[in-house]
């Protein structure tokens, strides 16, 4: 049912101690992270999360760390155990499941790739890729045909019967996101993937991701904490601090209108030319003057980021710009006031 | 009455002789009547174990001394490709032989080899039972460091006073002494398994079953290796004192060289024990580095 949450996170609460349960109530009336480790010995990790996870969407959940993020992701495939709160997926209250049925929850539905990869070490790549279908049991040939499907999408054609420490660290979390797409997930749990590796293989790792992405269409929760990974990939995002959702919403939103001060000082720094692509800033016809509408010539298309069309912009000084969907027609208008408005910091 | 209380911190207080001997006197009737009431029948349980210790000394014995140099040789080959250990093997074992103590070292081989297979049958599931359980660990723990800081000598009585002199007893006190570090390391290296991995493991829906076989113990066989290494070293040095209540071998040379003052009986005898020990030590510990050889960053 595309257009409905495919994941659905309710008042999810998890405190951390000997005894939790109790003290749901007390966050709940406002006591903060310090107080309650002062006076309760207990550690806050998350604190009302309400999240809804489209289908098919890559959402980014980005916080510094202690912020509770990779504890949130472990709760959807409930590595972690909640307080308190509810974890809808595909309908199905994920804390309620049996063991067994959780363990076919994880075999079915959901894989991981982890921030230090967390490879096999006594296994080959090829063993590596496909340990979720041996987990499975599914067919040695077939796993294997489909792990080495993976192998070679991913780039690593040539390495399967290498071992995991003679690979460098990009190519060892190329395994990690193989291992993990070979099950053939509909979610995909990737806590800080990329925040190990090199800028430059970070941004190859991104592309690949996008790029799978684009084919596939998983539904997606990556954990960052770096803002620009965030805008790039993500459809939308969710600000995590000390345990309590700041602000969600997708790139424009979040650059634009930050709702906290934690979530301003976050995006003070970004480079909005770079992130924001006209689409994102668009506006309808019937907020431009008429007047403006009539013979303008000045085109951009819909996926260009501002840094693409900025130097056109300002060498031909444009009344408005129109911004064309695929097939070339107008989806909407950028007047340089706007365009002004935005780049202002 | 003074005078016994200035001396209550002087004299130790004790308990009256006539007492202490009533506890030990019953404490040992009490156990000799167990082992009479018993003893058949915890000697027939052994008998399997018996047969195996047997069937081992036996084979070693009976085979041509050719064809054990050149299985020791095949093994040590293949775990540590070096020729230099095959001749230092080969070397060894013929001097040994050529002083007439083959029969003596093929049967505390046998010792040996049955006393590891039993500890490690033994140690595995103990240690791998006690990484599962911190309750278990906590019993455990300390009756190890019990079974490690007794003197062998302690515990050799209650044994012989069930079992007799023989075979079975001495192995039992073999096994008891050399069991520990392989419990331990079992334990030690299932534990040690990075966190993340196994978070791994549970993402991809792994059951404990799966865990254990697929990523605990896999990667806690180098420290397994070890135990099996300092298990076979323990139970070597623990062949002499095994002679005392009836284990033949080069033990029992040396202990005869002890009673009759043959110095050099017993230089040769020990010298051939240190080189059973050295066998079994590199052969073991070059099985513990390959089975870690994907640690290494090399290209194999």
């Amino acid at each position: 049912m595309p257009g409905s949450n495919k994941i659905e996170i309710k008042k999810l609460y998890k405190i951390f101690g000997p005894k939790p349960l109790p003290l749901v109530e007390k966050v709940n009336n406002g006591i903060g992270k310090d107080e309650l480790l002062e006076k309760h010995k207990h550690v806050l990790g998350l604190n009302n999360i309400n999240l809804g996870i489209p289908e098919q969407s890559l959402q980014v959940i980005m916080g510094l760390s202690g912020s509770g993020k990779s504890t949130l992701i472990r709760h959807i495939n409930r590595l972690i155990e909640p307080t308190a709160g509810e974890m809808i997926v595909d309908g199905q209250d994920v804390l309620t499941l049996s063991q067994n049925d959780l363990l076919e929850f994880r075999k079915n539905k959901t894989a991981m790739v982890f921030q230090k990869f967390a490879l096999l070490p006594h296994k080959t790549v090829l063993q590596n890729v496909s340990f979720g279908l041996y987990i499975k049991r599914v067919e040695p040939a077939e796993a294997e045909k489909k792990a080495m499907h993976w192998i070679e999408r991913v780039g690593l054609l040539g390495f399967e019967h290498r071992y995991p420490q003679q690979l460098s660290g990009g190519m060892q979390q190329r395994v990690g996101l193989a291992r993990a797409l070979a099950n053939d997930p509909d979610i995909l749990l990737m806590d800080e993937a990329f925040s190990a590796l090199d800028p430059l293989i970070r941004k190859d790792m991104q592309d690949i991701l996008l790029e799978i992405q684009s084919e596939l269409k998983k539904t997606v929760v990556f954990i960052t904490h770096d803002l620009d990974e965030a805008l790039k990939l993500g459809d939308s995002i969710a600000i995590l601090k000390d345990g309590s959702m700041d602000q969600e919403g997708n790139a424009v939103d979040i650059l634009l209108s930050p709702k906290t001060e934690y979530v301003r000082k976050f995006v003070e720094d970004v480079n909005r030319s770079r992130v924001l692509k006209a689409k994102n800033i668009m506006q309808n016809a019937s907020d431009i003057a008429k007047d403006l509408l009539n013979g303008q010539t000045f085109k951009v298309k819909a996926d260009d980021v501002i840094e693409k069309f900025i130097d056109r912009v300002v060498v031909d000084k444009p009344n408005v710009i129109e911004v064309m969907g695929e097939n070339g027609s107008a989806l909407g208008y950028l007047s340089s006031e706007r365009l002004s408005e935005i780049l202002r910091k | 009455m003074a005078d016994k209380s200035t001396n209550f911190f002087m004299d130790f207080p004790t308990l009256p002789k006539e007492l202490i001997r009533a506890f030990k006197k019953s404490t040992d009737a009490a156990y000799k009547a167990f082992s009479r009431e018993y003893g058949d029948y915890i000697e027939s349980f052994f008998n399997p174990l018996l047969k195996f210790l047997v069937f081992w000394e036996k084979l070693l014995v009976a085979t041509p001394w050719s064809v054990i140099i050149g299985v020791v040789c095949i093994f040590a080959f293949y775990g540590t490709r070096s020729y230099k250990i095959v001749i230092g093997i080969i070397v060894s074992f013929f001097f040994v032989g050529y002083m007439g103590m083959w029969e003596d070292m093929m049967e505390s081989m046998g010792f040996i080899i049955v006393a590891t297979i039993m500890s490690i049958a033994i140690g595995i599931p103990m240690g791998i039972w006690m990484s599962k359980s911190n309750r278990a660990q906590a019993v455990i723990t300390p009756i190890l460091d019990f079974m490690q800081t007794l003197p062998p000598f302690v515990y050799l009585i209650p044994v012989v006073m069930l079992l007799g002199i023989g075979k079975i007893p001495g192995l039992i006190s073999v096994i008891v002494y050399a069991i520990p570090p392989m419990i331990r390391l079992t334990n030690l290296g299932i534990r040690e398994v990075d966190r993340e991995i196994l978070e791994a493991a549970d993402s991809f829906g792994a059951t404990p079953r799966q865990k254990l076989t697929q990523v605990q113990f896999p990667l806690a066989l180098p420290t397994i290796f070890a135990g099996v290494n300092q298990t076979i070293m323990m139970a070597l040095a623990m062949v002499i004192i095994a002679s005392m209540i009836g284990v033949k071998g080069l033990g029992q040379e040396v202990l005869r060289a002890i009673t009759n003052q043959y110095f050099t009986l017993g230089m040769l005898n020990g010298l051939a024990i240190v080189i059973l020990a050295i066998v079994f030590d590199r052969i073991s510990q070059a099985y513990g580095k390959r089975i870690q050889k994907h640690r290494s960053g090399d290209a194999i």
